[in-house]
């Protein structure tokens, strides 16, 4: 990068908050997903909207392509770097702007950690739902790109449920504002498409999330089975019975090794343990925890035990979130899955990962969010050994086929990123990622916001090698081939 | 329209007419009567495509032709929105009304943009699930319509509003693309999240043809309660009190009217036991008031208000004001009414939306509602005209879209670059 824009940047970020020396950009090549690796030309680390409007003016009129960083946690790539740009982190925009509990409204910077809501405003009974596994570390800004999830999310929706608002740095460096604290804006829900866009469409300077009041009891119930299929048909029966639990956890014997190895949680030793969470006012839950229980009876339970103190329950979710990095007791090294299914299809899916885990050689763990489909198949494997890696990623990328076959999706929460961009036209077909394209055209015309992520290829996405055929976009008169 | 523009406008698509004709068969292209009319606009020809890409292949021959397109599903909304600029065609999906797939046991529902909620509800409801909104005539309005319209009632507040419950759509674009997004699963992050972007949209993007839901048990149990709260400080008490409490009510509004002192009514949906509990608990927080059970009816009180209307002397309008700002929003309606000597009848439901009903002098009734826009926006709100006297001047239905209304105009651009959906009836003339 020309020394002169260095300085520019240097100056805009008061000296303090600009990174250009090899040893400290090393931090920032990467993100959760640690195989994919670019050195930006520099990070930049602004303290307010201003600079980062500032800043992005100057990747504007010099296109250099930006990437805007959280945590750094995300497990798709979605922080990585692009070549020949810069990364803009927004650690140090990390606070808590205004809560309005008469209104049930939080207002923050993207840099807050998302954790740090909830404990901003718990000692008033009111929490910020999204819960993805990584809370205690991940940004509401990371959370907002990736539109993230959680155990929860099953009874109190996504990120996107809890964002109302957003100011934003557009591409071009100006700053908009979607949505607000009231519902239903005039106009185009912007924050909807916003909210889990990866970053391409700008970055989030401000954000204003919904909290929630805290229920008036919690109940968290561990149920253990021989098998997956045993604890599936039990989630089917909650689910007839009309009921719609806070959560419902799913591990099977492999995870609850690693996860008993890492936290010593005190899970049962089975095949299948399902982790059932009601909340609301006590004599429902109670009522319902019943049903819940004769259900997970009948389904074959032969365990059941009931968190009877919050330090259970904290215990109990403990293991939970800590299954994927507890894989490193019993594997040097594994892949993180995430897919979805339509949750019915559990059974035939689940054989279907058990045969290509023995045809590969390969453990595979599994941790699900069972309520809502959301696979997280944890690939075992050991990198000294010539081939597992390889095989290791075959198999992986072989499920997520197996979830789009059976009507799901490739990623639940973790994003497209830079991971699974080669997947998106098994899942969407072209003139459906065309139309996504033209929103992104919307909001970024020349591509400089985390430009290389989502879309299959870095030119004009869903083209097929060979024969030329006109772009629907060229023939739209709306872009050119380069 | 006088003998000659008729005739001019007639052959100007005699030829545009017989393409149709030959492309969908003679019963599927009417010329359009003086009921079509849109906000007062003359369409010429009603269409109606029997399944997505007949929809898709006329919308891109409009477009081509250069011809305005207003898509319509059951009617009961079209009047909303400003008048179009240019009405020459309206697509209706009346036959696309298919229930695709109603996966039960996946909470998930695939269905077309014709079918009319009830319908759809009424097949859910055999699997005992529901759709978890409450639209404005459901048994007419359809799953396009109330998409995009961005309709919702008191059940929000518990189960969110149509960009909560979508979980993928199908869109025909302009230029003929049928696209897909989202998916059929609930948990979905692959891709733009263009479900949001088409709900609430108004048909000015693409044409929903298709669109997938999650979905909800329907309650084993409900209640109603009702509180004649009577002063807007017992009001803003009340619903403080119970909006704060660890009460799980799925909705909450307020009902008030000139003549009237306000009453607040709460639903819950539960098992027995827990009602019994809650119904305990929310006698405690009422203090003064009784607390009276009350029945299902009080959530038509949203719909209620375009009943018996007069249309000449009767303004509605949709209004959104902070949640702890409802019982000031009534009050603010009642000072601005009182003054133009109008009557006001609404509903404020706890998610900071509310519905209101005005009666009167057209030219007063264009006063207030030009005031109490200003009002709410000052405090972060919103007014949006939903129907107005045709004696009253114009105004425009949705106010402020703040400074994000180029990068609006920029999405319309990208999608619809001929300008050929509901052309002017959106923000800022979009």
């Amino acid at each position: 990068m020309e020394a002169r824009i260095l300085d520019e940047l240097r100056a805009i970020v008061d000296g303090r908050g600009l990174i250009s020396s090899p040893e400290e950009l090393h931090t920032y090549e990467c993100d959760g997903l640690t195989n994919f690796r670019v050195m930006p030309h520099a990070v930049l680390l602004p303290s307010s909207t201003e600079q980062v409007q500032k800043i992005v003016r100057v990747c504007h009129r010099e296109r250099i392509p930006f990437v805007a960083r959280g945590s750094g946690t995300g497990l798709s790539g979605g922080a990585l770097p692009v070549e020949n740009g810069i990364v803009i982190s927004l650690a140090r925009m990390n606070r808590i702007l205004e809560v309005d509990f008469p209104n049930a409204r939080a207002v923050v910077e993207p840099g807050v950690i998302n954790l740090d809501v909830t404990a901003r405003i718990q000692y008033n009974e009111f929490f910020y739902a999204p819960d993805p596994s990584s809370q205690s570390i991940c940004s509401i800004g990371g959370n907002v790109a990736e539109n993230s999830g959680g155990a929860h999310c099953l009874k109190y929706g996504f990120t996107t449920t809890h964002v109302l608002g957003l100011e934003v740095v557009l591409p071009d460096g100006s700053l908009v504002h979607f949505g607000g604290k009231t519902l239903d804006t005039p106009g185009y829900d912007l924050a909807g498409v916003f909210v889990g866009s990866e970053g391409t469409l700008g970055i989030a300077t401000k954000i204003t999330l919904r909290i929630v009041k805290r229920p008036e009891c919690v109940r968290t119930l561990l149920a253990a089975f021989a098998s997956t299929n045993e604890a599936g048909a039990a989630v089917s029966g909650i689910i007839a019975a009309g009921m719609l639990p806070a959560a419902i956890e799913m591990m099977d014997n492999l995870a609850i090794q690693a996860a008993e190895a890492a936290v010593h949680a005190n899970y049962p030793d089975c095949g299948g343990l399902l982790l059932v969470e009601l909340d609301g006012p006590i004599a429902e839950v109670e009522t319902l925890m019943t049903n819940v229980n004769e259900i997970c009876r009948s389904n074959g339970a032969s365990e059941i035990r009931v968190a009877k103190s919050d330090a259970e329950r904290a215990l109990v979710w403990k293991g939970r979130k800590a299954a994927f990095a507890a894989m490193g007791r019993i594997s040097p090294n594994y892949i993180v899955q995430d897919g979805v299914i339509p949750r019915t299809a559990l059974p035939k899916v689940m054989s279907k990962i058990e045969r290509l885990s023995q045809e590969a050689g390969l453990r595979v763990a599994n941790v699900f969010h069972a309520g809502d489909g959301n696979l997280h198949p944890l690939v075992l494997y050991d990198r000294r050994v010539p081939g597992q890696e390889e095989a290791a990623e075959t198999l992986s990328s072989n499920i997520l086929e197996l979830c789009i076959a059976a009507g799901g999706s490739i990623t639940g929460e973790h994003g497209v990123g830079e991971d699974k961009k080669k997947m998106m036209s098994k899942m969407f077909a072209e003139p459906d990622l065309m139309t996504m394209q033209r929103v992104r055209s919307a909001f970024d015309p020349l591509q400089l916001s985390n430009p290389t992520k989502i879309f299959p290829t870095p030119r004009l996405c869903g083209e097929k090698p060979g024969e030329y055929t006109p772009h629907p976009l060229e023939s739209a008169g709306l872009a050119e081939r380069f | 329209m006088d003998a000659a523009t008729q005739s001019q406008s007639t052959t100007l698509h005699s030829s545009f007419r017989y393409k149709l004709i030959s492309f969908l068969g003679p019963d599927q292209v009417h010329a359009a009567a003086p009921a079509d009319a849109v906000a007062g606009v003359q369409p010429k020809v009603i269409v109606a495509p029997g399944n997505e890409r007949e929809l898709a292949e006329v919308l891109r021959l409009s477009n081509e032709a250069g011809l305005a397109v207003i898509p319509r599903g059951g009617a009961t909304k079209l009047g909303w929105g400003n008048p179009p600029s240019r009405a020459d065609l309206v697509l209706s999906t009346a036959r696309l009304n298919e229930i695709t797939e109603h996966a039960w046991a996946d909470l998930t529902v695939s269905v077309e943009a014709g079918c009319t909620v009830q319908r759809m509800q009424e097949t859910l409801a055999q699997h005992g699930q529901r759709l978890a909104l409450d639209p404005l005539w459901p048994e007419k309005a359809t799953v396009g319509g109330v998409l995009s319209a961005n309709d919702s009632g008191a059940l929000r507040l518990r189960f969110g509003a149509l960009r909560d419950l979508i979980i993928g759509v199908t869109l025909a674009l302009p230029d003929g693309t049928l696209a897909s997004s989202g998916g059929k699963v609930v948990k979905n992050v692959a891709g733009y999240d263009l479900p949001k972007l088409a709900t609430g949209a108004f048909g000015t993007l693409g044409i929903i043809t298709r669109a997938v839901f999650r979905l909800h048990p329907l309650p084993r149990l409900t209640r109603s309660f009702s509180v004649a709260t009577g002063t807007a400080e017992e009001t803003r008490r009340f619903i403080h009190a119970v909006q704060n409490s660890k009460l799980a009510h799925t909705s909450l509004q307020a009902r008030f009217e000139s003549g009237a002192g306000p009453e607040v009514d709460v639903l819950f949906e539960g098992t027995e036991a827990g009602l019994r509990a809650q119904e305990a608990h929310l006698k405690e927080l009422s203090e003064t008031a009784g607390v009276t059970e009350a029945s299902p009816d009080i959530w038509n009180a949203r719909q209620s208000l375009w009943s018996s209307l007069k249309p000449e002397s009767t303004a509605l309008a949709k209004f959104t004001v902070l949640p702890a700002e409802i019982e000031k929003s009534m009050e603010t309606i009642a000072k601005s009414a009182r003054a133009r000597h109008l009557e006001w009848k609404g509903v404020a439901q706890a998610t900071g939306i509310g519905w209101l009903r005005l009666e009167g002098g057209a030219k007063d009734l264009r006063v207030s509602l030009q005031e109490l826009r200003e009002q709410f926006e000052r405090s972060t709100g919103s007014l949006l005209v939903l129907h107005r006297p045709a004696a009253m001047p114009s105004i425009d239905t949705w106010g402020d879209a703040g400074d994000a209304l180029p990068l609006m105009k920029a999405v319309k651009q990208q999608l619809d670059p001929r300008n050929t959906l509901n052309p002017g009836r959106f923000v800022g003339g979009i």
